[in-house]
């Protein structure tokens, strides 16, 4: 093999989005040499499609506000496989990290006072679900994200990160003691592939919901850091729990946020009827997305869905007013006016279930350490190797992501990584040299792809794996189509991995980077369907028809899928929190 | 069908750049732009262009659109098709590296030197910096700014000086802190930007209000810098 160019960092982290970049910023603040590699330019992350908020008891709304409320309404929204120290740890940090966002220029919206601006969110409730709903989730209009996302990208301006900007990493690079010394990568403008060594690799890569044909994500969230780790033998954790956000546009699979309903919007079935009344009668449109999902495709299914098909809903906002929908949602009246051709103002926006977010990812502690498991069950870290973000599952949304979690997430761990990473280096870090050959077998997909002289077309594949998730681990799911879904992916393998790059040129080759990213589609789609076969049970946004119970004596813990045996085995919950005692399962209501 | 014209250079490949016409059925729907490109790519993977959020929020995909700058994920086929044809090219005025795909460093270059960032040395509160919602809504039709640079290559001041004027993108977001209460950077701000070229090469020509996909006002923003520039004391 010939020999690639080698550069050199004291950390690097995969991935653009809010949660890279906040680890970023942490290291180059403290003045490590730290480099950031995103495949887009990291305003183009999809962080920045986030609309309603970031969920934080800053006690802006309420000043009696707690913390430990949030702690309480996550762990609930979980199905209690949210690691609670974890969580604990989240929201106790969160108003730090939230503050720290508004004195580095994020322009939220304010209150009377002056103060961050806060609406109600699902699942939110004060004094331990006994007060009534809580308003926490902080808000910059409906573009939480995208200042946010910006935001952070100043920051690191400030701080002279360097970005190696519309990079893509292909593999994962491990020294002979298997510990984690960078990634090859290659360069998309020029096509040349470099070894990026680094003495810490932080995957936050982000989320894969393109592995389903309808999804609120962008068209980038392929599961580039979950395909990456899977290849390198690594785990993943609850990779079957996918969220289904109530409300994607009908046909376009936009996301139109659950900020709506906070603000007064409310479900509509073809006979006008508010059926969230029925199905969760104190919290209503305000329960947790999953049950608010399958609640809308009861509807759906007994008939009582709207338009021309009966195949969706309708989400009704014209009776807030113009002015208020023009002050608290001016995204939502452009996206709906542009992809659904209703103007929310006068008419409601046709709605339906629409995959949103994945719950699973690399397990990791709350510094951000990658994890794996050992030959005994017991925790292991994968030296060299961090995640946070979606990409991650260190557990804070378990079976099922409050709205507004997700920020708050990629904040505070992408902060915790870096505040760990900068102590590590402190300490120094001593990890032996990659060899020729370390190296080389990160390169052997890349090879493969280059060298191909036959096979199939990769939109088209990728097309045929949306499919089959779609149709066979949706928002409800059954055995028995389950293992077909699974022996049709059994099938796709072999045709993914011979996928055939007809152009080999060099420069800006996006179709090389779309065959890359297919290969990390397929291996977070085929975890995925591993482990909702072998869940046996209900919890959260996994709903089974034939096990419909929550089966807390063999399930209230962790899936971890295994990419060598490719079968799962089970991580224990954390249930010990620092400042009080553990909040046991109860049975989730709304 | 539908004649689908697109502006095609691999360097590897070819001598020079060249339009190549497409035969496109959207089956009677009205499509964004940006579907029509996806599908293409299905058929011919060589076709390159940005796109990643594909509803307008991104910038990644900026084009020009029969002869207009915009978003092709948020430009309906039915806005943009004249006579039969949709003709779509790079954004103009910055350098070419493959297809759809221009080079965008001048323009990330001319943000970078507005200070995008708040500029406040105090030591901060240990909670928010307190903005009334009066002074936050002057932030409104500023922060929104997607780095799309639809509005820059449509400026014919920035397609003669890009290296100089900041452009209308660079100005929007340098007035957007300008504007902001919590920033303390504004002497600072405005002694970086008071040269002949920076903002002074504007001439209100309006091209970057006319193509904003999000519908903001960098002339607007403009005239407010000039005003202080010119009130400041020098």
């Amino acid at each position: 093999m010939a020999n690639l160019r080698t550069m050199s960092f004291d950390a690097v982290i995969v991935g653009g989005g809010g949660s890279g970049m906040r680890a970023a910023l942490q290291l180059a603040q403290s003045g490590y040499n730290t480099a950031v590699i995103t495949k887009v330019f990291p305003t183009r992350s999809h962080t920045v499609s986030a609309q309603g908020g970031i969920t934080c008891a800053i006690a802006s709304d309420d000043p009696d506000d707690q913390w430990q409320w949030h702690m309480y309404d996550t762990i609930k929204g979980s199905d209690y496989i949210g690691d609670q120290e974890a969580i604990e740890y989240m929201c106790q940090t969160g108003p730090e990290a939230v503050f720290e966002l508004e004195h580095m220029g994020l322009p939220f919206s304010r209150t009377k006072e002056g103060r961050i601006y806060q609406r109600p969110f699902g699942g939110q409730s004060k004094d331990y679900g006994a007060g009534g709903q809580a308003a926490r989730t902080c808000a910059a209009a409906d573009r939480t994200g995208h200042a946010l996302l910006h935001t952070l990208y100043q920051g690191n301006l400030k701080n002279k990160t360097v970005f190696l900007t519309e990079w893509f990493a292909v593999d994962i690079v491990q020294n002979e003691d298997k510990a984690v010394v960078g990634v090859v990568a290659i360069n998309i403008e020029t096509g040349e592939s470099v070894y990026v060594k680094s003495k810490a690799t932080v995957f936050a890569t982000g989320g894969a919901g393109r592995i389903y044909a309808s999804t609120t994500n962008a068209h980038i969230c392929t599961g580039d850091g979950i395909g990456m780790a899977l290849r390198a033998g690594f785990p993943v954790q609850d990779i079957e729990m996918w969220q289904f956000h109530p409300t994607g546009i009908h046909g376009a699979g936009t996301l139109v946020t659950e900020g709506c309903r906070g603000e007064g919007g409310y479900l509509i079935n073809k006979d006008g009827e508010r059926f969230m009344e029925r199905y969760a009668p104190n919290a209503k449109d305000l329960a947790g997305r999953d049950v608010v999902a399958r609640s809308m495709v009861l509807e759906i299914l007994e008939g009582r869905g709207c338009g021309p098909e009966g195949d969706h809903v309708y989400l009704k906002l014209d009776h807030l007013g113009e002015e208020a929908l023009n002050a608290k949602l001016p995204g939502i009246l452009e996206l709906s006016r542009t992809f659904a051709h209703a103007d929310p103002v006068k008419v409601p926006i046709p709605v339906v279930p629409t995959c949103h977010y994945m719950m699973g990812g690399i397990p990791t502690n709350v510094d951000g350490q990658a994890l794996t498991i050992d030959r005994e069950g017991n925790d292991e870290v994968i030296e060299g190797l961090y995640s946070c973000g979606e990409a991650a599952c260190v557990s804070v949304h378990g079976a099922n992501r409050l709205g507004g979690n997700s920020l708050l997430d990629l904040v505070v761990f992408g902060r915790a990584s870096g505040i760990f990473i900068e102590k590590k280096l402190k300490e120094g870090i001593d990890l032996k040299e990659a060899t020729q050959d370390d190296i080389d077998r990160a390169m052997v997909v890349l090879n493969k792809i280059n060298s191909s002289t036959e096979g199939e077309n990769s939109a088209k594949l990728r097309g045929e794996l949306q499919t089959i998730m779609q149709n066979y681990f949706g928002v409800f799911r059954r055995g028995d189509f389950m293992e077909q879904g699974v022996a049709k992916l059994d099938e796709l393998r072999p045709r993914i991995q011979n996928v055939f790059l007809a152009d080999k040129s060099l420069a800006f080759n996006t179709a090389r980077i779309e065959a890359l990213e297919l290969q990390n589609l397929f291996e977070t789609a085929y975890a995925t369907a591993i482990a909702a076969a072998g869940r046996t049970e209900s919890r959260g946004a996994h709903a089974r028809e034939d096990f419909q119970e929550r089966d807390d004596d063999n399930w209230l813990c962790h899936s971890i899928y295994f990419p060598g045996s490719k079968e799962i085995g089970k991580r224990s919950v954390n249930f010990s929190l620092k400042t009080r005692e553990p909040f046991e399962p109860k049975v989730r209501t709304y | 069908m539908l004649t689908v014209s697109i502006y095609r250079y691999n360097p590897e490949i070819d001598q020079e750049p060249y339009m190549q016409d497409f035969e496109f059925d959207a089956q009677g729907k009205d499509l964004m732009v940006l579907d029509v490109l996806e599908k293409l790519k299905v058929e011919d993977p060589t076709l390159v262009f940005r796109r990643s959020c594909r509803e307008g929020v991104c910038g990644s995909d900026g084009v020009n659109i029969s002869g207009k700058n915009g978003l092709a994920c948020i430009t309906p086929i039915s806005d943009a098709v004249r006579g039969n044809k949709l003709v779509i090219r790079p954004l103009p005025g910055l350098p070419v590296i493959r297809d759809l795909v221009i080079d965008m460093a001048q323009f990330y270059a001319q943000y970078e030197k507005i200070q995008p960032y708040m500029i406040n040395d105090s030591a901060p509160p240990k909670i928010e910096r307190l903005q009334s919602p009066e002074e936050r809504s002057k932030l409104d039709g500023l922060y929104e700014c997607i780095l799309c640079a639809c509005c820059s290559t449509a400026c014919p001041s920035f397609w003669w000086n890009p290296e100089k004027f900041i452009g209308p993108s660079g100005l929007l977001q340098a007035y957007r802190f300008l504007a902001d209460s919590r920033d303390t950077g504004t002497e600072e701000r405005l002694s970086n930007l008071d040269d002949p070229f920076s903002v002074f090469r504007c001439h209100g020509i309006m091209n970057c209000v006319q193509v904003c996909p999000k519908g903001l006002n960098p002339t607007k923003a403009i005239g407010h810098i000039r005003k202080m520039l010119i009130s400041s004391p020098a």
